[in-house]
């Protein structure tokens, strides 16, 4: 769809946005495979399971059909032109993850421990509400544009969010991370997922207003433009807000995404190079800084490094202060044991994770389970919904939009590759869920509203554009040549 | 902006290739060394999915299986497990598997490439995978002989028996033994307490130690075979009934020590048979400082020394050293000094001797069967090499049964039967402080020529009194049980 080839496009962006048709129809076809894939792979864990079709399958079917239907009909009502992928692949993913936290309820192991919670019934109500905010924000939020106007509120709501989890009795501490709060009666909530999406608006909305100031106010120096020390200000107050979270939320993960985000924000919007070197040397020195005195994250750095020798401590019970976990060691036993086509839906081990194998290891299930195959078809799908995002970046036409949209995408990527790298061994581990497969009602709602937000922005970029009016000077306008 | 936009797009690529190639790096180049890590609880867990195939003997399984609650579904029995252990080794669910049990574990299990074809068919089927079964060479009878004849005695000690004309492991036994059965689960309270007392460092005795494949002793005077093979073969001696040229005393080449036999024995200018009969020390170590170590060294080789086997279970590599002076290698030769031998390797040098100069392979796994009993592999008998021609060969026979009928070793003889042998005890502990290991190796002959059955049996016993620990009074007679088994066996 470049522009080239469109002449009628040539004057907006690469996306040919004049034309464009509404793909609602394309939408409705790859969601019935969306609603189909996963009732299969129900239907296959129950027969791998209790050599029968569990008896769950149809109303699960019905519900998961029922979550895109709604789904479908309010995009196709309220953002007609919005992009045709993005609902889908979250079905999808959403689906065959409720299919893998079902499975592992049937685990006896994980049935065995003391926290055992039949999570596959709570994930289903959380997979609904998700989907009712996600219509809420197509209805509600006629146009994105309207978010610039709480850029501050924004800054506050997201602080406030952040900061929850360290309020004393609120706050709620799992495995050494500090990034749960508790509310009595309810259960726990994880607010950093929806701080992601209430900092990506006011980040958005800031960069917006000072762009120009962080663009070209600057001094150059070996080849770099420095900015001034007053413009700095703004990223050195996210950088220590992230290393605030490092150190008393002890969460790598969080913080990196957050600042992550920031900084691919502060470079689309002020095309500066010069700010990515920035942001990369103060996330280098908080990291290393942090560590160094931090024995959580220095854990998490050593079953990284050398995951069998944090095996084989954990097994002998040495406890030196530090919490050692044999689960990094055992997420690579479920995938190395999954090969290329995995054992098949059901009939994997990787419940010998043990604690939070349905939410941060959910992705060695997929491993164990479906193969490298699987898990290649997965990462793939995040990185369609990446593409998507940057692609609605690129065709929105209002600069908040394009920020806001590369922002929300780009996050979306960092979290896939910190939790998926982690759990993989390729970084270390972080307390982070995958988006839509994993166990847990904050991600999956917030990331709904993720979806909901970037629906919206692309089909304000794809609407068909009102046809210029005609001008009436057009004729009369003459170049004076002197 | 779409510029930087753009860029962005291409940093996002970037992070997902890195997922992909380190998925593929997980899944698929360290794929298999993750599924088959022996920590890694899968492997395990499989191994214990379906009932494990048998180890048969004479063919009768001595082994079985039991279901147990838990993630393993099946743990190991044995039969006589203390009389087997040397032979099957232990799989436990707990401590994983040796020997014969870890060898073969593929088959045992089901999970051998060569049933993957069968495998599949029963995967479509819908069958229940099966292990197949391992058939071994022993002989039931020859074993209890020779495990109840240790046991009868008391010490430690240990019986290998082969077919010369094969290299069959009839009879492989150590005492004392352990019951593999004992360890096969994984409860804390029985099999890991039972593990814990198996071990050297709680119990000296150490039961767990395959003394017949995995120790090596001083062979003493058995070796004297190995020393008159080396002289007939390379000419010093050509005859069994020839003078040798040996003065007595005798004063070990460069220095000034004696070399002193075990009492006051005719061994002046002696023939070998002669001194093999009363076992004379100076002859023999006069015979291996003539040939010099190369040549002693040559025939050793021959004869299996200073290489592991693997039967296919690893036995530990006999021991005769090189470069060594005239008077080590006077000692070496009547088996002292460095020279250390398995109970296998000098049932392999009677072997050899009893099947006219060849060695065959020792081998105890006769066949692998699928689980369907169809054969999946068969061992063919190997020549392992050829220490001595057939003509020096019956000459040594003749040797070692008159040792037999008039000499050191008459407690083997067997009514009927013609029995070749040598006594041997040897000297060990610094000054020869601790009792001497009692050693005797023999094989029996048909009537005509052929030899059903080669032994070695050594006996080291501490409650001994040193007298009595002569390869004739301890050894001889365990032997002799065995031998019989197996002849009787044959008829």
């Amino acid at each position: 769809m470049s522009s080239t080839t469109n002449p009628s496009t040539q004057h907006t962006s690469t996306i040919g946005a004049i034309g464009a048709p509404s793909r609602r129809n394309t939408e409705l076809a790859l969601l019935i495979f969306a609603v189909v894939i996963p009732v299969f792979a129900y239907a296959n864990v129950g027969l791998a399971l209790n050599d029968e079709v569990p008896a769950g399958l149809l109303s699960y079917g019905l519900g998961l059909g029922l979550m895109a239907g709604v789904g479908h009909l309010a995009v196709r009502k309220f953002a007609p032109y919005a992009d045709p992928l993005l609902l889908p692949i979250a079905t999808l993913l959403n689906g065959i993850g409720l299919v893998a936290i079902w499975r592992l309820d049937h685990s006896e192991r994980l049935q065995a421990s003391r926290t055992f919670v039949e999570a596959a019934p709570r994930q289903l109500m959380y997979s609904a509400l998700g989907v009712a905010l996600f219509v809420a924000v197509l209805f509600f939020l006629k146009d994105h544009r309207v978010l610039q106007r709480y850029t501050y509120i924004s800054m506050a709501g997201a602080l406030v969010l952040l900061l929850l989890p360290l309020v004393p009795g609120l706050g709620h501490n799992v495995f050494g991370a500090r990034i749960w709060i508790k509310i009595p009666g309810l259960g726990t909530l994880q607010p950093g997922e929806f701080a992601k999406i209430v900092l990506a608006v006011f980040f958005a909305g800031y960069l917006m207003v000072k762009r120009d100031a962080l663009a070209l106010a600057s001094r150059r120096f070996m080849g770099l433009y420095l900015p001034r020390g007053r413009d700095l200000g703004p990223i050195i107050v996210v950088w220590i807000i992230s290393i605030l979270i490092l150190v008393f939320e002890t969460d790598l993960g969080t913080s990196l995404l957050f600042f992550g985000m920031f900084v691919i924000m502060l470079y689309v919007a002020t095309e500066r190079t010069s700010w990515i070197v920035f942001g990369l040397l103060m996330s280098a020195v908080g990291a290393v800084g942090v560590a160094s005195f931090e024995p959580h994250i220095q854990t998490r750095v050593q079953a990284w490094l050398d995951p069998m020798r944090e095996f084989e401590l954990s097994r002998a019970g040495v406890s030196d202060g530090i919490v050692h976990s044999e689960q990094a060691m055992q997420a690579l036993w479920a995938f190395g044991s999954g090969g290329t086509l995995g054992t098949g839906w059901g009939q994997g081990n990787s419940d010998l994770i043990g604690f939070a194998s349905n939410s941060d290891f959910i992705l060695a299930t997929f491993g164990e389970e479906i193969g490298l195959a699987g898990v290649m078809a997965l990462i793939l799908l995040y990185a369609l919904i990446v593409e998507r995002g940057v692609r609605t970046a690129l065709a929105a036409r209002d600069p908040f939009g394009k920020l806001l949209a590369i922002g929300l995408s780009g996050a979306f990527a960092l979290q896939v590759f910190v939790v998926a790298g982690g759990v993989m061994g390729l970084i270390p581990l972080t307390g982070m869920t995958m988006p839509f497969l994993a166990y847990g009602g904050s991600s999956v709602i917030a990331n709904w509203a993720l979806i909901g937000i970037l629906l919206r922005i692309s089909d304000t970029a794809r609407r068909p554009a009102p046809a210029p009016a005609a001008n009436p000077d057009a004729e009369m306008t003459q170049v004076v040549r002197p | 902006m779409n510029k930087p936009l753009r860029r962005v797009a291409i940093f996002c690529g970037l992070l997902m290739l890195a997922l992909l190639v380190r998925n593929n790096w997980i899944q698929y180049a360290q794929a298999d060394k993750l599924r088959t890590d022996e920590k890694n609880r899968r492997v395990a867990i499989e191994r214990y999915a379906s009932p494990r195939g048998d180890i048969i003997v004479d063919g009768e399984p001595i082994t079985g299986h039991k279901a147990t609650d838990g993630d393993f579904a099946y743990k190991r029995t044995y039969k006589d497990g203390a009389m087997w252990a040397p032979v099957t080794g232990y799989v436990s669910q707990a401590f994983g598997a040796n020997q014969l049990e870890a060898i073969e574990d593929g088959i045992l299990t089901g999970n051998d490439d060569r049933l993957f074809f069968r495998n599949t068919l029963d995967m479509l089927t819908g069958k229940k995978k099966e292990g197949g079964n391992v058939v071994t060479t022993l002989n039931a009878a020859a074993q209890k002989a020779a495990y109840e004849g240790l046991k009868k005695r008391g010490g430690k000690g240990s019986v290998v028996a082969l077919e010369p004309s094969t290299g069959k492991i009839l009879a492989l036994a150590s005492f004392p033994s352990y019951d593999p059965s004992t360890i096969a689960g994984n409860s804390l309270k029985t099999d890991a307490k039972a593990w814990d007392k198996l071990q050297k460092k709680n119990n000296p005795n150490d039961p767990m130690l395959n003394r017949a494949l995995r120790e090596v002793y001083p062979p003493g005077s058995t070796f004297k075979v190995v020393t008159a093979a080396a002289a007939l073969e390379h000419g010093l001696v050509e005859d069994a009934d020839q003078k040798t040229d040996t003065p007595l005393p005798y004063v070990m080449k460069g220095t000034r020590t004696e070399l002193k036999n075990d009492g006051d024995l005719p061994c002046k200018d002696a023939t070998l048979r002669e001194a093999l009969r009363v076992s004379c020390n100076t002859v023999f170590g006069k015979a291996g400082t003539d040939l010099g170590n190369d040549k002693m060294l040559e025939t050793a080789k021959k004869f299996g020394f200073t290489e592991e086997q693997f039967t296919p279970v690893r036995s530990s590599a006999s021991v005769f050293s090189e470069n060594m002076e005239p008077s080590q290698v006077a000692l070496s030769s009547i088996g002292q000094f460095n020279t250390a031998a398995t109970p296998l390797q000098m049932a392999m040098v009677s072997a050899a001797v009893a099947n006219n100069g060849t060695l065959m392979k020792p081998y105890m796994v006769d066949e692998l069967q699928a689980p369907s009993l169809d054969t999946v592999e068969k061992t063919e008998p190997e020549k392992l090499s050829e220490p001595m021609s057939a003509k020096n060969a019956q000459i040594l026979q003749s040797m070692m049964e008159t040792v037999v009928n008039d000499g050191t070793g008459k407690n083997a003889q067997i009514s009927g039967v013609t029995v070749g042998g040598k006594t041997g005890t040897a000297q060990h502990g610094e000054n020869n402080s601790k009792n001497p290991y009692a050693w005797f190796i023999s094989y029996a002959k048909n009537s005509d020529g052929s030899s059903p059955v080669a032994v070695a049996v050594v006996i080291e016993d501490e409650n001994a009194v040193r007298g009595d620990i002569s390869g004739g009074g301890l050894a001889a007679p365990i032997a002799k049980s065995v031998m019989e088994a197996v002849v009787k066996g044959k008829q």
